[in-house]
């Protein structure tokens, strides 16, 4: 086996028993953290992190070691790590994905993280209606427990961690990471003003890391081979590889890992089989819900965080929405300002009033009973809900509307 | 007020507490086990939930009310969460919704005269892969078309 590809997080996922500990050790699983713990110091961990520029998989894209940099060092304090496993952005399954083939990745990713940062009790954030695989990673958790992965002296050291799983109850907007933050203490998912950041003031008021569970599932790989390998797959800003979530129109729907930088129109042709039923592509919605829809001559761009922004739309999540010639963009509009609609937490009224509005319009358009002037307060609404919400849920609401209503309006116009 | 509370249900409220360095970070948790015994959340439930963490009965409604998994009545025996978002609506979605209606003879948030179905549709559940898709209580079935619908509610006793 070509050592690099054992960066390929999902390299071994064909095997039958991965989510069992003895198979994963049999693959060289925990060598990373028993590495780090025998042989490295907290630092030595954040720095290869922090050299490897591994950017976040939650949606933001931010640099990890930076991330875990933040927290104040050199104290007893306690602190926590928040494992984002809350996965709703629309399109997304890929940290499903990777936690029903293997839980123990994401657990190493955890005790890695947590030796870097000083932190002695994780929670992974799961989303409710994943229940069968918060029970797998609760299997997870024993197993590494009762072979001393988890718990008190982990490998024989002196550093010790526990990790629970914590199940939400149906709100997207507790993956935005200060109303997960609210979530865990038992509150509405109603996310905080920023400043203070987690990493100052965070769980609990402690200091607290929150990752996305991809972006842990790569610490593994980068302490086992180092940052230099990491960089060579990928961009050299933006290293490494990315799960994909396609689906939509698509003829072959799922995950595909790929160096991030990798051709958009590549994904869904090579990758996904291309436009299912023979039917030819419309738009694309290239990371999640909540980015900007590309349109057919747009889809020649590389799937990275910077490329992406210069095409006016965002990465996010890395999920890949699909839409095909045959399908209205009036249910698309309406299934995208239902969607925010109902999930906005109600706290910002730019957000609460104007995606509800949005949606009556949009449901309007839907059933072919457009009114004059319609598709311009659709627009008005979205750019006022823009920038003018505490968290980026307003954007998130507001650009796939803008994107949709700037590159369909004929059509939109035509819908009666 | 008595609440009757099984005895298994407070040994699991016991054991969900000690993850918790605060009682009240426990509410979701403790709710989740509540709604597992009876099939919903009822008024004493959430006495009892704010009691036994020491929070106001009005934090805990803010919190059931707040959650789309928290029900403060019975749902159906099989509970049918259909996903309309994007991906599943590409994939027929919509169809499968209204043949689950007219077929039940429910609209989204009632149950059936015989306890046996309720029907709501949900937004994206994480399996766009399997798009269309949607959850009977905990269990996730994809790839539906309306022939595979039926033969799954004919499962369900
Ligand atoms: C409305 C909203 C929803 C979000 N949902 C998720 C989510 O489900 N999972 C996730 O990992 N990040 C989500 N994020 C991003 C998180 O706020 C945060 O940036 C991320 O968990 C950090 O982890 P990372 O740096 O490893 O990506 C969301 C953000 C917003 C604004
Ligand atoms: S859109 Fe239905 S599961 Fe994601």
């Amino acid at each position: 086996m070509n050592r690099e590809d054992e960066l390929f997080l999902t390299r071994d996922f064909g095997l039958d028993h991965l989510h069992r500990l003895e198979t994963y050790v049999s693959r060289g699983g925990y060598r990373a953290a028993a590495k780090a713990l025998k042989t490295m110091t907290p630092d030595a961990v954040l720095e290869e992190v922090k050299a490897a520029n591994l950017r976040g998989r939650g949606g933001a894209g931010f640099p990890a070691g930076i991330k875990w940099g933040f927290v104040p060092r050199g104290t007893d304090a306690l602190r926590y790590l928040c494992v984002n496993a809350d996965e709703g952005e629309p399109g997304t399954f890929k940290d499903r994905f990777l936690m029903s083939h293997n839980p123990h990745l994401l657990l190493e990713g955890a005790i890695l993280a947590s030796y870097a940062v000083g932190i002695r009790t994780a929670y992974v954030y799961i989303r409710g209606e994943y229940e069968s695989i918060a029970r797998r990673l609760e299997t997870a958790v024993s197993e590494a427990r009762a072979s001393g992965w988890l718990g008190d002296h982990i490998a024989g050291t002196g550093f010790g961690l526990e990790v629970f799983v914590h199940r939400g109850a149906g709100a997207y907007i507790c993956g935005e990471e200060t109303a997960l933050l609210e979530s865990l203490e038992g509150k509405r998912g109603h996310p905080r003003l920023k400043p203070p950041f987690p990493a100052s003031i965070g769980l609990f008021r402690c200091p607290t890391v929150i990752n996305n569970v991809e972006t842990l599932c790569h610490i593994p790989g980068i302490i086992r081979h180092g940052a230099e390998a990491f960089l060579k797959r990928g961009l050299p800003r933006d290293g490494g590889t990315r799960i994909f979530s396609v689906s939509g129109a698509v003829a072959r729907p799922g995950c595909y890992e790929l160096p991030t930088g990798s051709s958009l129109r590549e994904l869904i042709y090579e990758r996904a089989g291309g436009v299912r039923d023979g039917r030819k592509l419309k738009a694309v919605i290239p990371g999640g819900l909540s980015a900007p829809m590309l349109t057919e001559n747009e889809i020649d761009v590389r799937m990275d965080g910077d490329s992406l922004v210069e095409a006016g739309s965002m990465l996010g999540s890395g999920a890949v929405i699909v839409i095909d010639d045959e399908t209205p963009m009036t249910l698309v509009l309406e299934k995208i300002t239902k969607f925010y609609a109902h999930e906005s937490c109600g706290q910002c009224t730019p957000c609460r009033v104007g995606t509800a509005w949005m949606a009556r319009i949009a449901a309007r358009l839907r059933a072919g009973r457009r009114r004059n002037g319609d598709v311009d307060t659709l627009h008005r609404l979205a750019s006022g809900i823009k920038g003018r919400t505490l968290c980026p849920m307003g954007d998130a609401a507001a650009l796939p509307v803008l994107a949709l209503v700037a590159k369909f309006r004929d059509e939109l116009e035509r819908s009666s | 007020m008595s609440h009757n509370i099984p005895d298994r249900v407070k040994r699991r409220v016991e054991d969900i507490l000690s993850r918790y360095p605060r009682r009240e970070a426990a509410l979701l948790p403790v709710l989740s086990a509540l709604q597992e015994e009876r099939g919903f959340l009822s008024h004493s439930d959430e006495e009892w939930a704010a009691d036994t963490l020491g929070i106001p009965p009005a934090k805990v409604r803010e919190v059931v009310t707040f959650y789309s998994l928290f029900r403060r009545k019975p749902a159906g025996r099989h509970h049918l969460q259909v996903c309309t978002n994007v991906s599943c609506a590409l994939n027929g979605a919509d169809g499968l919704l209204s043949h689950l209606r007219k077929k039940l003879g429910i609209a989204e948030g009632e149950t059936s005269a015989d306890g046996r179905f309720s029907l709501s549709s949900v937004e994206c559940l994480g399996h766009c892969d399997e798009a269309p898709c949607l959850m009977v209580n905990d269990e996730h079935y994809g790839r539906l078309d309306r022939r595979a619908l039926d033969e799954l509610l004919e499962k369900l006793e």
